[in-house]
């Protein structure tokens, strides 16, 4: 077997690329269950309907991209939001049981809502760039050819996840979040209005899922409703094989879920079809090997 | 006026009658009691007053306003403030940020200020460990925190539920010193203990809570020569 050192790179870069890309995502999955117990399944879902707020509001409105993608993120957080209220909320107190049931309820709502309104075909994200040739052109180091996209996305998803870190561990509301995933009464003894602090959680869970979204049509740009679906799910996996419930867990899970997948296949490329079924096989090695995770803690009860 | 006015209360857990329609009141800048054994309905009467349980039937009456069925957020931001059965101190917060989290609603940075340096003077301890997380603190400095962190919303009525429960006894009596010490500074108190000599010796006035019925009541000197106080409460 020879490998090819240009090749290396390059899907070395994906990789990371790919992975970043479920960091974003996994963090949303992560958060929410630190906060609720509840695994969100619809970020994948989100993350769709940000692809498709961004190409509308580009190719119908004619807003710059830039502006697109914004009012986009700025859509999928208030989804985010209403996906709460009416979904989960009415649940808080109920067994987990139901809310998970509830989350794959709101995943198929979402997608058959996505069927229904934008229609079932696969569309051109691209149309949405007013200069496609920026998702083609590539750094050309000695015979490497380094596409220009992968640089400009890992450098936003780290920009992105950065300003969630410093959201998380440096503001009030972040204080607010990290006292609500330990102890959801006494935080409202506080003062603190627990679901506004709930429903911000999910609004910048859903805008990152979207913004992941976006980057993901940029460099796979044919997309239909169910294209989160397969993201959604490995960014579940990154949340779980990082460890549920930490922030910094979920970014290394991530990361390294993309670049294990991509490396499998540099390697083995006869696994090639494969590739969709790796993610499956770290989550069952990591659950059976250290159950809480990379980085997670072994959950303390809560009385 | 009393700030804080209890009516035929009555509250449930499920089928459970917790408790049977208590009434009481607390009287402006005084130390209330709330004295009873375990199980008696202690925790559950002020859980009930901070929002945390709605109540069947009754009123909660703070400042002459109706205040049950109110979220435990809107109780907090009136002045009322709990100090949780067991400290309830975030773990994975510094002490700093518990400290914080306490003052969330407030605006006045230079108050915040100020109170911030008067809890750092009743517990220099907290002030040694403030970067440390809530969860590495030893009980008695866990307890000091929660007090501290009850403190920084600078409440008018501060709830206190056990403070002294799991202490040492000489730091019973550091706690049963510094809640005179924080009524001194205006702040109405209702303290809730099993430890009955104790919170009757620093209050002015006091309940015997049995099995979601208030029994007794009276003067905390009266109590504490009180016959069937001595026999049940203080093991005399
Ligand atoms: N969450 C609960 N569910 C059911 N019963 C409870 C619950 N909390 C307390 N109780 C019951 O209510 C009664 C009063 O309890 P509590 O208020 O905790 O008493 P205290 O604080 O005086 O020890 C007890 O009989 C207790 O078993
Ligand atoms: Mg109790």
């Amino acid at each position: 077997m020879s490998l090819n050192p240009t090749i290396l790179i390059q899907n070395l870069l994906n990789g990371l690329m790919v992975g970043g890309l479920y960091a974003l995502i996994a963090v949303g999955y992560t958060m929410v269950y630190g906060i609720l117990r509840l695994i969100n399944f619809a970020f994948g879902d989100v993350m769709v309907m940000g692809i498709y707020f961004a190409y509308y509001g580009a190719t119908l409105i004619r807003l710059s991209f830039p502006l697109a993608v914004t009012v986009s993120l700025a859509g999928t957080a208030l989804l985010g939001i209403v996906i709460d209220r009416l979904a989960y909320k009415p649940l808080r107190n109920s067994p987990r049981i139901s809310a998970l049931i509830t989350a794959i309820g709101v995943s198929f709502f979402i997608e058959s809502f996505a069927v229904v309104f934008f229609g079932p075909n696969y569309k051109p994200f691209l149309d949405a760039l007013e200069n496609k040739t920026i998702a083609f052109e590539s750094f050309v180091i000695g015979n490497v050819y380094l596409p220009k996209i992968i640089f400009i996305i890992l450098g936003i998803t780290a920009i992105a996840l950065f300003i969630l870190f410093v959201i998380v561990y440096r503001t009030k509301i972040g204080m607010a979040m990290r006292a609500i995933s330990a102890d959801i009464p006494t935080t409202s003894l506080m003062g603190i209005n627990v679901d506004n602090v709930i429903g911000f959680t999910f609004a910048i869970s859903s805008a990152l899922a979207a913004l992941a979204g976006v980057m993901w049509a940029l460099r796979y740009p044919s997309f239909y409703p169910y294209t989160g679906f397969v993201p959604g799910l490995k960014a579940f996996i990154a949340a779980v094989f990082g460890g549920i419930g930490s922030i910094g867990g979920a970014v290394v899970g991530g990361i390294l879920l993309g670049v294990i997948e991509m490396m499998i296949i540099t390697l083995f490329p006869t696994l090639m079809q494969y590739k969709d079924a790796f993610a499956f096989i770290i989550l069952i090695v990591i659950l059976l090997v250290k159950p809480a995770g990379l980085l997670g803690k072994r959950t303390v009860e809560k009385v | 006026m009393s700030i804080l006015e209890i009516e035929g209360l009555h509250v449930y857990y499920g089928a459970i009658h917790a408790i049977k329609g208590i009434s009481f009141k607390v009287e402006p800048g005084k130390i209330v009691t709330l004295i009873g054994a375990n199980g008696a309905g202690k925790t559950t009467t002020l859980s009930t007053i901070a929002g945390l349980i709605k109540p069947r039937r009754g009123k909660i009456i703070y400042n002459g306003q109706e205040i049950q069925g109110l979220p435990p957020h809107a109780i907090n931001r009136m002045g009322i403030c709990l100090v949780p059965e067991g400290r309830r101190i975030f773990p994975n917060l510094t002490v700093m940020e518990n400290l914080m989290m306490g003052a969330y609603n407030r605006k006045d940075k230079n108050g915040v200020k100020q109170d911030l340096e008067w809890v750092f003077s009743l517990f220099p301890r907290l002030a040694e460990r403030k970067n440390q997380l809530g969860g590495t603190l030893s009980g008695g400095e866990q307890q000091m925190l929660a007090i501290s962190r009850g403190l920084m919303s600078r409440p008018k009525v501060m709830m206190m539920d056990e403070p002294s429960l799991g202490l040492a006894p000489i730091l019973v009596e550091e706690v049963f010193e510094i809640i005179k010490k924080i009524n001194k500074e205006g702040v109405t108190i209702l303290l809730v203990e099993q430890n009955a000599v104790g919170a009757l010796k620093i209050s002015d006035y006091g309940y015997v809570l049995e099995t979601g019925n208030i029994t007794l009541e009276g003067h905390s000197k009266e109590l504490l020569a009180n016959e069937q106080v001595k026999k049940a409460y203080l093991g005399l």
